[in-house]
């Protein structure tokens, strides 16, 4: 092992962050697991496992609806962690947070309350080339239900958005502009903060996917100037089935409800319903309350209550792994880089000369060593690159420079299988 | 789990060097087969001269398994009749999901699949090419999928 070739490190502790997930201590296939998957999902810390336990052993009851004291405890566990949330990304109000089930779903809400009775025929819904499935077939289906038309901004070859291209394609009857804040299969960080001023230029109601931003840095949905921030809980440390749809108070207010049921409304007769003020509005049905709980333990433990963690030294420590992997991987004979962009997170994909990502996964799992292949739900990007599947090691504060070498040993030894 | 068992030298050769790769113009039955997970892709061509497979070709991208797989199919059926195609089916099928399954004699070098019983995941890999066999000799016109 070259120790020399590995970044100085910077002051984090990540042996001690470590010990804060139970799963990282797991063996696969007789081996320490080293989990690079974490832009598929992330894993959870003890204080998000005991935050839901904990709500479910003592506090658990329907929220919004008794007076009795348990379901006015799990109403303030419940409020309390929106609370939490709106202060993480920095929203001005808590009526601006709305829980879903993740970013798919938050998208698909804002598709369908804001789009559909608003968008017309001709008119244009701008996303880029870089988008998850998840923003691309929401806008779609609206296109199909409004005729209204997709517009896709394309990429180059390091895996950045062409801005010329895309400020070409903005046009006055550009309405909503929804856009990766980062890419979910090349790690590409977005310029959203010049692409959301060109689309204010135009008047365009823009919507960012933040699932792969959030976990990795700070977001302020204020400074940003978005109009619509979606993300989920699953990839920041939280549990599975929870996200959350930050929306600007106004859009909101003038959006109907997307899902009719209990807990968004005020009042009902046959005659006529009234709806409840928001975000309940928009949140039809019992909601799913020890995931809230559990993402506001995750929002604690990133802030650095819980270890000390703090997420502006986490992803600085992540930016080394970053550096090291990338710099590993591309010295490796056979192995092509897919997504070099100047800025990006903590996220490798690549292909492997003459050996198909699957096998490579395989492979490395048999070594304990979790990455994802395939085409990460961005298959116009598998197209653009040419490749029809890539492996993606994707790393978080918790992963060690060890378990990159051990990654890198891995793919140079696929090779000599197949060679 | 070893990997020696699933990546075995006949895997690791017809990888390498697919047998009846290319395509076959015109032919008399054809297919897509698609498994979205991994992005594998594959045409497979046959000809037919009655009820006997007289001639296959495949082509397509995939991982090792399901080239290797569709390599092994194409040189195993031919000249098969289409009732001995459909055994041999079922024989791959019991091979690669049956741990209690002892491979017998008909299958030959097919036998080289047994080690992707051990790894779930990839069954669908190795059965792709097999699924588009179905639907080609059964003239579906939408691509097969795996998922």
């Amino acid at each position: 092992m070259n120790v020399q070739a590995q970044p100085a490190a910077p002051a984090f502790d990540v042996e001690r962050v470590r010990r804060d997930f139970p799963i990282l201590r797991v063996q696969v296939n007789g081996q320490p697991l080293a989990y690079l998957d974490n832009a598929a999902s992330a894993q959870r810390p003890q204080s998000v496992i005991d935050a839901e336990l904990r709500y479910y052993a003592e506090t658990h009851a329907n929220v919004h609806r008794g007076v009795h004291t348990l379901s006015q405890r799990a109403t303030d566990a419940y409020e309390g962690a929106r609370d939490k949330v709106r202060r993480f990304i920095n929203a001005a109000s808590t009526r601006e947070i709305v829980f879903v089930r993740g970013t798919t779903e938050a998208i698909n809400l804002v598709a369908q309350s804001y789009g559909r009775p608003r968008l017309a025929p001709g008119d244009e819904i701008l996303i880029t080339w870089l988008e998850h499935h998840a923003n691309i077939v929401p806008w779609q289906l609206l296109c199909e239900q409004t005729g209204a038309v997709l517009k896709v901004a394309p990429i180059d070859e390091r895996g950045e958005v062409d801005l010329a291209a895309y400020e070409r394609l903005l046009s006055p009857r550009t309405r909503i502009v929804a856009i990766a804040h980062v890419s979910n299969s090349l790690g590409t960080v977005l310029p959203v903060a010049r692409m959301i001023a060109l689309a204010r230029f135009r008047d365009a109601v823009v919507l960012l996917d933040g699932a792969q931003a959030v976990p990795h840095m700070r977001v302020d949905v204020q400074a940003l100037d978005c109009d619509f921030y979606a993300f989920s809980g699953h990839k920041m440390y939280a549990p599975t089935g929870i996200g959350v749809l930050y929306g600007r108070e106004g859009l909101l207010d003038s959006m109907p409800p997307w899902q009719g049921g209990g807990d968004m409304i005020l009042t009902v007769s046959f005659e006529k319903t009234t709806y409840n003020a928001l975000p309940h509005k928009f949140e039809a049905g019992t909601p799913n309350i020890a995931g809230v709980v559990g993402l506001g333990a995750a929002v604690d433990y990133l802030e650095g209550l819980g270890s000390g963690l703090g997420l502006e030294a986490a992803a600085a420590y992540e930016h080394a792994l970053l550096e090291h992997a990338s710099r590993a991987l591309a010295a490796v004979p056979g192995v092509r880089l897919i997504g070099t962009a100047r800025e990006k997170s903590a996220l490798v994909a690549f292909v492997l000369d003459g050996v198909h990502a699957h096998d490579l996964g395989t492979i490395l799992d048999a070594e304990g060593i979790a990455i994802r292949t395939g085409h990460h739900c961005a298959m116009p990007v598998m197209d653009f690159f040419q490749v029809p599947a890539t492996a993606r090691a994707s790393f978080c504060f918790y992963n060690t420079h060890a378990e990159v070498e051990r990654l890198v040993a891995a793919v140079r030894r696929t090779r000599e299988v197949f060679a | 789990m070893d990997l020696r068992d699933l990546y075995r030298d006949v895997i690791v050769d017809h990888n390498r060097n697919p047998r009846n790769f290319g395509r076959l113009q015109p032919a008399d039955a054809h297919a897509e087969g698609v498994n979205p997970l991994c992005g594998d892709r594959l045409d497979l061509y046959i000809n037919l001269s009655g009820d006997r497979l007289t001639d296959l070709r495949f082509e397509g991208k995939g991982c090792a398994i399901s080239v290797a797989s569709a390599s092994l199919m194409t040189e195993a059926l031919k000249g098969r009749t289409q009732a001995e195609a459909k055994r041999l089916f079922e024989e791959v099928h019991d091979l690669l999901t049956r741990h209690d399954f002892t491979p017998g004699m008909e299958l030959g070098k097919l036998a080289a699949l047994s080690g992707v019983r051990e790894f779930p995941v990839r069954v669908k890999c190795a059965s792709l090419c097999w699924h588009a066999l179905n639907a080609a000799l059964a003239n579906q016109s939408q691509p097969v999928s795996t998922e």
